[in-house]
């Protein structure tokens, strides 16, 4: 279920703004890979490309190959939809659609790929909810708003819906930057036990965040404003923040600047 | 200290539950408005000084202006008792004086030593012309709608979006002028085509002539709604939060299905309200109908031969000619109109408010 | 080799094997429209049954069709729905455009034939059947008189109604007020007009007027008032709801009465919005025709008087000169039309962009 996704050279731009240069990396599969680095360094957009989510902003588009598999995603005869499909992602706030009940949120990849059969679909919600660790909160009010749920629910609701369909990779771009510590424990955790199926990269603002939950980290920064983000080192987690070989990581990494 | 829980009580809100309080009687802040302005009671404390707290004033601005304000509420509420008052006292003595029942009788002729009219036929035509109206205008607003908002080129959408805010605002007399002067060849082409082979339906049936139809006049209406309805809907489709197109996008969408998931259910109240102020407008309309329909007064499916009426632009044709009863006649005409359109107005508001608690509890 | 989104065995989604899809390739619309318009215009003249435009519309609904079948066999049925979904979107963009760009292009057309100074300086007055002359100064004149009382009774009224239903009105009371303001955006001019006339033209006027009905220009303000009241309170109302709370609670802080931090801290940070609201208002009521027809009177001189005698309106004039029987009434019409539209859309124009600049509107 989960796989392996290399970048190399990989260049993105807003119009004519050139957000990131020259990204190589690779992303084991089952593991949690974690991006961190100052604001404004390209991380974001780096997750944002690897499923293609960059281009969805009008003048926005990414050079370079990133390969899920061996697989171009880029390729022109590639489906974006089926790039998206195996390459979830959760986002920054949690974001369930306003109008549909907690089930019709989880379901409602399914529903788009056609699932129609009701009880496919009940199966298929329960199975999310639990991985998610909803299930036990939610179980009684499936046919409640989704967006009724406080922020920590609502963001593990945007998991389940999106492990749902299970892809392969998931993307989570600052999943617990909007929510309080419980609530990002609750998440912490989840992904412990979500890298077992998925292979899992995160964008995170907190550092120890990314010591606890991540196997390897790759550290993004950039000049000064105006230049594109770049990556600057990549390594196991346990060597970025005990050891790390790049001064300016651990400049970083101790606050001395970010 | 034993006001402590009143002032408290009223800290979160200011000065007004202060003035507000106690030993007034209710009743007397409408009048109040001709109270002499006092901003300061004299004698009273200095701005942060000690000493006791200063009593709530009995008279003073607070009070003259919150009287103010609620009988400017109020007229909102006499308004539109005096518009049914005044139609209806107008409207009786007309309706007493028609020889025929004003219900069904299938005519106009209030101004008769014998006066008879019925309203039937004029209703039949302004619920038909609207709702053909409607039926062309709504589909392709919503499209041009999604166009704008989903569709073409960013800058290209608001200039365009621009473009037809404007065209909301043209007065309905130019798109009558419009409909008479120019778009009544097309359409009588267009009538003559439908009669040569589709004259086995009753819609496009009759003998001629053709061209100042029902055809033409909900087909100038839809045009006319066209631009109001899809500014409306434009707005609400660009609300739908980015977060929802793109929750759904990163699910594996194509466009089409991010619209049907995220866009269209998030915008469906506004959607509701835009294609009723649409209704509205088309049910109302006086000028663009005067000016296109053929001025008949029966009732009947056929679109496309000359005739049909609905009961504004009726006003507006026989109003010249009206002497005192058929004054009263169109009156009790626009009472029904007023009807009509209130009746539908509360149903779309009962509808949205219903729909925006959902939302509001799901929030 | 596809994508395959229908799964074979009872199990959610299949997993995506490839992200490879077989795609149609980019020349697959234009020759699709291609062979339907050719399918389309054979159809048409092999029948005789009409001419270009129903080619045009029958090669419409073939190419639809086309791509879909296409687009369903090559990229399957997700695949078709949206590039179907898509086309059709379009088309309903460019069905629209025509009658609206032939709307303004007749407009500007035939409104420039009249547009000297003629037009602007003279009325109506002693100009006959067969004279080409003849202007809508007097019109002009009805509409700004009209359209300025209107606006003289509506905003006190209409701004001091938002500010009792944002910042005073509690319960039941101030719901019903809400309630039927949203009604009232609803009532039909002619209706107003129709009230106006029962109310003010048949029964008050005449009270000063010797017993008879008392068309006026006052009359048709009236009438507009009514109209424009309910769009101005619920701009205003919609304005004061976007004030942030802090700003009130940062005066209310200080001590500084509510009425007094509505008038010098609320309403001037709204003022932007409401100012929008009311041009929009205004441009609104300047077009209505109906109920200026039934209560002004009309009038072919220039009477500057609102308060007695008959006067016309610029959107009244377009109306009866349209059913004039000179041919010189046309030109005359359209004129009138595109002045008309001129001075909506200037307001209009100043309003969006006034809009604009006001950061408290998205």
């Amino acid at each position: 279920m989960a796989k392996r996704i290399e970048a190399s050279n990989v260049t993105a731009y807003y119009g004519a703004f050139k957000a990131i240069e020259n990204i190589n990396l690779t992303v084991e599969p089952k593991t949690v890979t974690a991006l961190i680095g100052p604001s404004g360094c390209g991380k974001s957009t780096f997750l944002r490309s690897i499923n293609r989510m960059h281009e969805v902003l009008p003048g926005a588009r990414v050079e370079g190959s990133l390969t899920i598999d061996e697989q171009d995603i880029y390729h022109r005869d590639v489906d974006v939809t089926a790039v998206r499909r195996t390459i979830g992602m959760v986002f920054q706030r949690p974001n369930p659609f306003p109008t549909m009940s907690i089930f019709e949120n989880v379901v409602a990849g399914l529903k788009l790929n056609g699932v129609r059969r009701k009880s496919i679909l009940e199966e298929a919600a329960e199975k999310a909810l639990r991985s998610a660790n909803l299930w036990d909160e939610v179980k009684d009010r499936l046919g409640k708003p989704g967006a009724g749920l406080s922020g920590g629910q609502q963001q593990r609701l945007c998991i389940a819906r999106t492990i749902a369909v299970e892809p392969q990779v998931v993307l989570m771009d600052e999943p617990c930057s909007a929510l309080d510590p419980i609530s990002t424990l609750a998440i912490e955790d989840l992904m412990f036990q979500l890298k077992d199926k998925f292979t899992i990269i995160i964008v995170t603002h907190n550092m120890q965040q990314a010591a606890r939950v991540s196997d390897r980290t790759a550290f993004f920064s950039i000049e000064k404003t105006g230049d594109p983000g770049r990556l600057i080192e990549y390594d196991n987690t346990q060597k970025i923040f005990s050891n790390p070989s790049v001064k300016k990581t651990e400049d970083y990494i101790t606050g001395r600047f970010g | 200290m034993g006001e402590t829980p009143h002032r408290s009580a009223d800290a979160g809100t200011g000065g007004t539950r202060v003035t507000e309080s106690h030993e007034w009687p209710a009743g007397a802040s409408a009048r109040v408005a001709e109270a002499p302005v006092s901003t300061r009671t004299p004698g009273g404390t200095g701005l942060g000084g000690g000493g006791a707290l200063p009593r709530s004033r009995k008279f003073g601005a607070e009070r003259a202006f919150r009287g103010l304000t609620l009988a400017a509420g109020t007229a909102v509420l006499v308004i539109i008792a005096a518009i049914a008052v005044f139609l209806v006292a107008k409207a009786t003595p007309a309706l007493r004086a028609n020889t025929e029942n004003f219900w069904t009788f299938e005519g106009w002729f209030p101004n008769d030593a014998e006066p008879k009219f019925g309203i039937g036929a004029l209703a039949f035509g302004t619920v038909l012309t609207a709702a053909l109206a409607l039926l062309v205008a709504v589909p392709i607003a919503l499209g041009i709608a999604l166009y704008l908002s989903h569709y073409a080129p960013r800058r290209l959408g608001t200039t365009l979006g621009f473009l037809i805010d404007l065209l909301a605002a043209v007065p309905s007399v130019v798109f009558g002028l419009w409909g008479r002067e120019v778009f009544l060849k097309p359409v009588q082409d267009l009538s003559v085509w439908l009669n040569k082979y589709f004259s086995w339906i009753p819609l496009f049936g009759g003998d001629g002539p053709f061209g100042k139809s029902i055809l033409l006049g909900s087909l100038v209406l839809a045009i006319m709604v066209l631009p109001i309805i899809t500014s409306l809907s434009r707005e609400v489709f660009l609300q739908t939060p980015t977060a929802n197109e793109e929750a759904a996008l990163a699910l594996g969408a194509t466009q089409w299905e991010t619209i049907r998931t995220a866009v269209l259910p998030y915008g469906r109240p506004g959607i509701i309200a835009a294609v009723m102020l649409g209704l509205g407008r088309a049910l109302g309309e006086t000028i663009a109908l005067a000016m296109t329909l053929g001025i008949t007064f029966g009732i009947s499916f056929n679109l496309i031969e000359n005739g049909g009426n609905s009961i504004a632009a009726n006003i507006a044709n026989t109003f010249g000619e009206a002497n005192e009863t058929g004054r009263g006649a169109l009156i009790a005409s626009g009472l029904v109109l007023f009807a009509i359109t209130l009746i539908v107005n509360i149903t779309a508001r009962v509808i949205i408010y219903r729909r925006r608690e959902f939302t509001e509890s799901a929030a | 080799m596809s994508t395959t989104v229908t799964s074979h065995r009872p199990r959610p989604p299949a997993e995506p094997t490839s992200l490879r899809a077989r795609r149609l390739p980019a020349y697959t619309a234009p020759a699709v429209a291609v062979a339907a318009l050719a399918l389309a215009a054979a159809i048409v003249y092999g029948a005789g049954i009409g001419g270009p435009v129903l080619v045009v519309v029958l090669g419409a609904v073939l190419y639809l069709a086309g791509l879909f079948a296409a687009a369903n066999a090559v990229e399957g049925r997700r695949s078709a729905r949206n590039r179907t979904w898509s086309a059709l979107i379009h088309s309903a963009f460019v069905l629209a455009v025509l009658p609206l760009a032939s709307v303004v292009w007749t407009l500007f057309s035939k409104g420039a034939e009249r547009l000297d100074v003629n037009f602007f300086q003279t009325s109506m007055n002693n100009i006959g059947a067969r004279d080409p002359e003849g202007g809508a100064y007097h019109a002009i004149v009805g509409t700004l008189e009209q359209v300025g009382i209107a606006t003289l009774i509506t905003v006190p009224l209409g701004i001091l109604c938002a500010i009792y239903i944002v910042e005073y009105g509690r319960g039941r009371f101030a719901f019903a007020i809400r309630f039927f303001v949203d009604v009232m955006t609803g009532i039909p001019s002619i209706v107003t007009g129709l009230f106006v006339l029962a109310f003010w033209v048949l029964i008050v006027s005449p009270w000063f007027n010797d017993g008879r009905p008392g068309f006026s220009g006052f009359a048709a303000a009236l009438a507009l008032a009514v109209l424009m009241l309910p769009t101005i309170v619920r701009s205003t109302e919609e304005m004061l709801r976007l004030v942030p709370a802090p700003l009130r609670e940062g005066a209310y802080a200080l001590g500084v009465p509510k009425w007094k931090t509505i008038l010098r801290v609320v309403l001037p940070t709204a003022l932007p919005g409401i100012v929008t609201g009311v041009m929009l208002a205004i441009a609104r009521a300047a077009g209505e025709t109906a109920p200026v027809l039934l209560v002004a009177g009309g009038g072919a001189a220039i009477n500057t008087n609102p308060f007695e005698n008959n006067q016309s309106s610029l959107a009244l004039f377009v109306y009866q000169q349209a059913g004039d029987a000179s041919r010189y009434a046309p030109a005359r019409a359209w004129t009138a039309a595109l002045t008309l539209v001129t001075l909506v859309l200037i307001l209009t124009i100043a309003a969006k962009l006034l809009a604009r600049r006001n950061r408290l509107s998205r």
